[in-house]
């Protein structure tokens, strides 16, 4: 961000929710069926078609509204009229000024906190393809339509203009990508569509100035791009404003090839929505008792789960970054409750952090089913001095394929002996012997000198092909230089 | 007394072996054959499907299984009403051979009584109108005077049933459109509670005032349908989840004891022939036994203004699906923008272009708190004026519409004086509120008046059983002259 | 409440815009007019004072109406296709779209 200058961003963010049929019908909610085959007179806006309120995805979008702290409230359903080839009825069927969640925020693993305006139920639309090579709307002759995705259960979070800068906003699309999977509501795949993020984006002298006319930009199909946008828009409108030009507010388009965000339209072709309260459906009032048996179902939300594995640390003495780093690994990936296990079991909650972020996220599917018993068994072993490092990774590999297990048995099988003192001892010796340059500069310690303490811990566990307990090799080496 | 019921007869003759369906049915479609080219009441006959549906119902009276209460009887479906692979056009060029996927509820539940489905009967497009004319497939005429209009916008289906092509038919009613044509064409007509009868399936004018309800030629019979379509249906989120009144079991009851109200606001306006009818109807309840005085609802004259805010602007978004691209007429264009105004713009007749222009103008930004918002609160104002009447009356009795049949073509040129002929029967579904209309003699002209009962939500039993006693003491009125046997 | 003003030919014209129809010269003509007599007609609602009167979209006082998560039998993909006036690969097929959905 260029100097002298803020940004401030809001998202939007569609959510598709994860329920088995559709908003207002019985057609199945799939994702890549053949076109037009989960489609039936309500979804395709047949005449004396009539909409009905699935009830999962009330109480998905009451998820939602729960992990967000939004306050729940009374809603109605309102249309949106515009004609587009793919909105089935020509409106489209959403919550207008009477939204199910409001007044929420968003905790980001940063300490930062970001205001949710409002969390609202739509539809989604079919979906248009384009003739051509390019298959872009653009220069197409025609154009194709499948309802399949008509009538989709949407969320759409609104946030409030909290965001100061494109990674925040990185991290708010993060984070709440991560809430909305934990809270069983969508499967956040941007890459499929079931996430889709737009981006409000001003910039402004100071913090003390009013905001700045805003831009919206569309077609964010990821994290990455969403950031690549908002610097660029901010850029744009940083260059416009200091060559004495003025922003004018219009929705722009993400060009991901090009790099830049192009004009999709101006505020003077705003569309006249003629919003008026939807007669076909009757306003949705949910009570204390099912607002609290929705909020009954749900888990913890990330912040929490990564605010619990925080306090382990703490208690054991202290959190470094990279631990924080590795904690929001481990709650990203849901590994979260085998570091808890382990703990509760006696490890050290270091190396519980470290084994789990590392080793067991690269397989973080097999991971998340592992039995926590067998994990809590492999890592007293290791803390014990019973399995080196690279022994104790080359179980959890086995662990992991077969869901968990005995892990001695698996070191017996593998035919990993602790090695005596004695023959450690020796091996060390002929490491020191082979090197002596380096052992004096060891010997002579200091920031540089203490570094080498790795060499020869590699050359130890090269000879011995990793069966050495790196603990024990260090505590020799220490003790040989004194 | 015994409320007569021509269709219940022959159902019951159909369910005890006594006379077979197909039989009836051919009466009925000779009867068709003969007369519906003066009347044009249907769009479309489906003289091949009837004759398979009566001989099913045969086959199940043969095998010794009830076909259900309306076993053989013949029903004509205003052509709004959804049926699966049968063109069902809103009498509109743009929906012309659109054959639908699937059943309106209610045709399926006629199925399920064993009822005879003879047709699609002609309409004002879209239910956009009070004389039938707007129809793209041209006027259907009152089968009591062909040079007179059949009232609208059910006219095909009034007429169809004055007209004897079948004892009963099914209509919507959106400000009057079932009551008004049943007046003026000297049939009965109702207009149930809003959400007494499921609207999946009807082709939606203004949602929150539509409503569909029977015609018959009498209340017994209209009692009947009205039992056979009523009830809840899960697809409608707007259909009552309560037992429904069964009219027809109270129907006999009599009307001591009650309170009737004749509504002076409906008075003012109606013709003197029409009003002197409706002092003669309430002379018939008080010598009846029920108490009758007059009573005021001064909110209803709100209601022709209302009504053309509201109706209009959720007509404007409801039509809005017919773009040329999933079904119906397309007229093509360079562009799908283009495509979409070029096909509206052939598919639609000047009385529905002129409705959606007004309801776009009235939700447009700017106007809309003026206007619909506006609408919406006179609505509610409406609702508390019957609430108060309600306090004191059991139901309300008025004329259905103000004047007897007028002339075709005479109030084609003036919109407002054409919306005017809904005045009385607008209110009640405004308020959701169920109403009747009866035949009650004639008007100075020889044609047919109709004198409207009103009532409360869910008081349909009432609305019968007092519409029961009206219709008994009903002075004699010329059957139509294309009846056999009618005055020629 | 302020009673609006007398709608005019070009508010008309940009109706029609809204709406998705091509007016003739003359239907603008007739439409502002008869459009015109309506809303006249109804300067007797638009002028009345319901500050305090809340709105009834809907007669029906029911609330939370809800269907169960459960898949109902859809249309026949072929059925459907049928009644469509251009169809290409099991799609709808519409001339070239100018803008991006709103
Ligand atoms: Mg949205
Ligand atoms: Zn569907």
């Amino acid at each position: 961000m260029k100097p002298g200058w803020e940004m401030v961003i809001g998202l939007e963010v569609h959510c598709e929710l994860k329920t088995a049929t559709k908003l207002f019908c019985g057609c199945p909610n799939m994702f890549g069926d053949e076109p037009n085959t989960n489609v039936c007179p309500v979804c395709l806006g047949l005449p004396g078609s009539l909409p009905v309120l699935n009830q999962k995805a009330v109480e998905l979008a009451m998820a939602i509204g729960t992990a967000l702290d939004c306050e729940i409230r009374s809603s109605t359903f309102h249309r949106k009229n515009y004609f587009y080839p793919d909105q089935a009825k020509d409106y489209q069927i959403s919550q207008y000024d009477e939204p199910i969640n409001v007044n929420g925020h968003l905790d980001l693993p940063d300490g930062t906190q970001v205001g949710i305006e409002r969390a609202h139920m739509e539809e989604d639309t079919g979906k248009t393809s384009h003739s051509g090579i390019s298959g872009r709307i653009h220069g197409a002759a025609y154009s194709l339509v499948d309802y399949n995705r008509s009538g989709v259960p949407l969320v759409e979070i609104v946030s409030a203009p909290d965001m100061r800068s494109s990674a925040q906003a990185r991290a708010y699309a993060t984070e709440l990508r991560a809430v909305l999977v934990a809270s069983g509501a969508s499967d956040g795949k941007m890459e499929e569509g079931s996430m889709r993020v737009d981006a409000n984006v001003s910039v402004r002298r100071s913090s003390d100035d009013p905001f700045g006319t805003r831009c919206e930009i569309k077609n964010l199909n990821s994290v990455r791009s969403l950031g690549r946008a908002i610097e660029f828009e901010a850029e744009r409108q940083i260059v416009l404003i200091e060559s004495g030009e003025r922003v004018v507010q219009q929705t722009r388009h993400w060009d991901e090839d090009a790099g830049r965000t192009v004009t999709l339209r101006s505020k003077e072709d705003a569309y006249d929505y003629r919003y008026f309260l939807e007669p076909d459906l009757v306003p949705l009032v949910p009570d204390a008792e099912w607002i609290g048996a929705v909020a009954d179902t749900l888990g913890l939300m990330p912040a929490k789960r990564r605010s619990r594995l925080i306090e382990l640390l703490e208690d054991a003495g202290g959190v470094t970054d990279a631990q924080v780093d590795q904690v929001a690994t481990v709650v990203d990936l849901g590994l979260d409750e085998l570091v808890i296990a382990a703990a509760a079991g006696g490890v050290a909650s270091s190396l519980a952090l470290t084994r789990t972020a590392n080793e067991a996220a690269t397989d973080a599917d097999r991971a998340r089913r592992l039995d926590p018993v067998s994990y809590t068994a492999l890592l007293t072993m290791e803390a014990g001095g019973s399995l080196s490092a690279t022994q104790a990774k080359a179980v959890l590999a086995d662990l992991l394929v077969a869901g968990g297990g005995d892990p001695a048995a698996i070191a017996k099988a593998k035919g990993f002996e602790v090695m005596s003192e004695d023959s450690l001892t020796s091996v060390i010796a002929d490491a020191v012997a082979a090197h002596p340059d380096e052992w004096a500069r060891y010997c002579e310690g200091g920031e540089k000198g203490d570094k080498l303490a790795g060499f020869f811990t590699g050359l130890v566990m090269k000879a011995t092909r990793g069966q050495a307990n790196g603990k024990a090799v260090a505590a020799e080496l220490h003790r040989l230089r004194a | 007394m015994k409320a007569p019921r021509p269709a219940g007869n022959l159902a019951a003759s159909v369910r005890a072996g006594a006379r077979s369906a197909l039989e009836i049915l051919e009466e009925h479609l000779a009867a068709i054959e003969s007369g519906d080219g003066a009347v044009h009441a249907f769009n479309l006959v489906t003289a091949d499907q009837a004759r398979g549906e009566a001989r099913a119902v045969d086959r199940v009276v043969e095998a010794g299984d009830d076909p259900g209460l309306l076993a053989g009887v013949p029903v004509a479906l205003k052509d709004n009403l959804c049926t699966r692979g049968v063109p069902t056009t809103c009498s509109s060029r743009i929906l012309e051979g659109w054959r639908p996927p699937y059943d309106a509820t209610v045709v399926t539940r006629l199925r399920k009584a064993g009822a005879v489905m003879v047709g699609k009967t002609n309409m004002d497009e879209f239910a956009m109108g009070s004389s039938t004319e707007t129809s793209a497939f041209g006027a259907t005429r009152n089968p009591h005077d062909t040079n007179r209009v059949p009232g609208g916008s059910s006219g095909g289906s009034a007429a169809a049933v004055a007209a004897g092509f079948a004892p009963l038919a099914l209509g919507s009613d959106t400000g009057g459109s079932i009551r008004q044509p049943a007046a003026l064409c000297g049939v009965v007509g109702m207009k149930p509670t809003y959400g007494a009868v499921s609207r999946y399936g009807l082709v939606a004018f203004a949602s929150s005032l539509d409503q569909i309800g029977p015609f018959a030629t009498t209340v017994a019979d209209a009692a009947l349908l009205f039992d056979v379509i009523g009830g809840h249906d899960a697809r409608d989120s707007t259909s009552l989840n309560r037992p429904t009144p069964r009219a027809l079991s109270v129907l006999e009851d009599g009307v001591a004891g009650l309170t009737v109200g004749i509504l002076s606001e409906f008075l003012d306006g109606a013709a003197p022939d029409v009003v002197a009818r409706t002092h003669q109807a309430a002379e018939a309840l008080t010598r009846a036994g029920a108490r009758v005085e007059e009573v005021s609802v001064p909110e209803v004259r709100l209601g022709l203004s209302a009504y053309y805010l509201i109706a209009p602007g959720e007509a404007s978004s409801n039509l809005a699906r017919y773009d040329g691209v999933r079904y119906g007429l397309r007229v093509e264009a360079e562009d799908t923008a283009a495509m979409n105004i070029a096909t509206r713009s052939a598919g639609f007749g000047p009385e529905v272009k002129r409705r959606i222009m007004l309801g776009t103008y009235v939700l447009s930004a700017g106007y809309m708190d003026a206007y619909y918002n506006q609408a919406l609160r006179v609505r509610t104002k409406i609702i508390e004026g019957f609430a108060a009447a309600y306090r004191t009356c059991d139901v309300l009795l008025g004329p259905t519409a103000p004047t007897t049949a007028f002339a075709l073509g005479a109030k084609t040129d003036d919109p407002l004086t054409m919306y005017l002929s809904d005045v009385c029967t607008i209110p009640s579904n405004l308020a959701g509120h169920p109403a009747i209309s009866v035949p009650f003699g004639a008007g100075d002209d020889g044609l047919p008046v109709g004198v409207q009962l009103l009532g409360p939500a869910l008081s349909e039993s009432t609305l019968f059983k007092v519409a029961a006693v009206v219709e008994a003491a009903a002075p004699a009125l010329a059957a139509p002259s294309l009846v056999a046997g009618g005055r020629s | 409440m302020d009673e609006p003003k007398r709608l005019t030919r070009a508010e008309v014209a940009h109706v029609a815009v809204l709406a998705r129809l091509d007016l003739s010269e003359e239907e603008l003509d007739l439409y502002t007019e008869q459009l015109a007599q309506v809303l006249d007609h109804a300067a007797d609602v638009a002028s009345l004072d319901l500050a305090g009167v809340a709105p009834t979209a809907h007669a029906l006082a029911v609330t939370n109406v809800l269907r169960p998560d459960e898949p109902t039998p859809g249309v026949d993909r072929e059925e459907v296709l049928a009644q469509a006036p251009s169809v290409e690969d099991h799609r709808f097929r519409v001339p070239r779209i100018l803008g991006e959905a709103p």
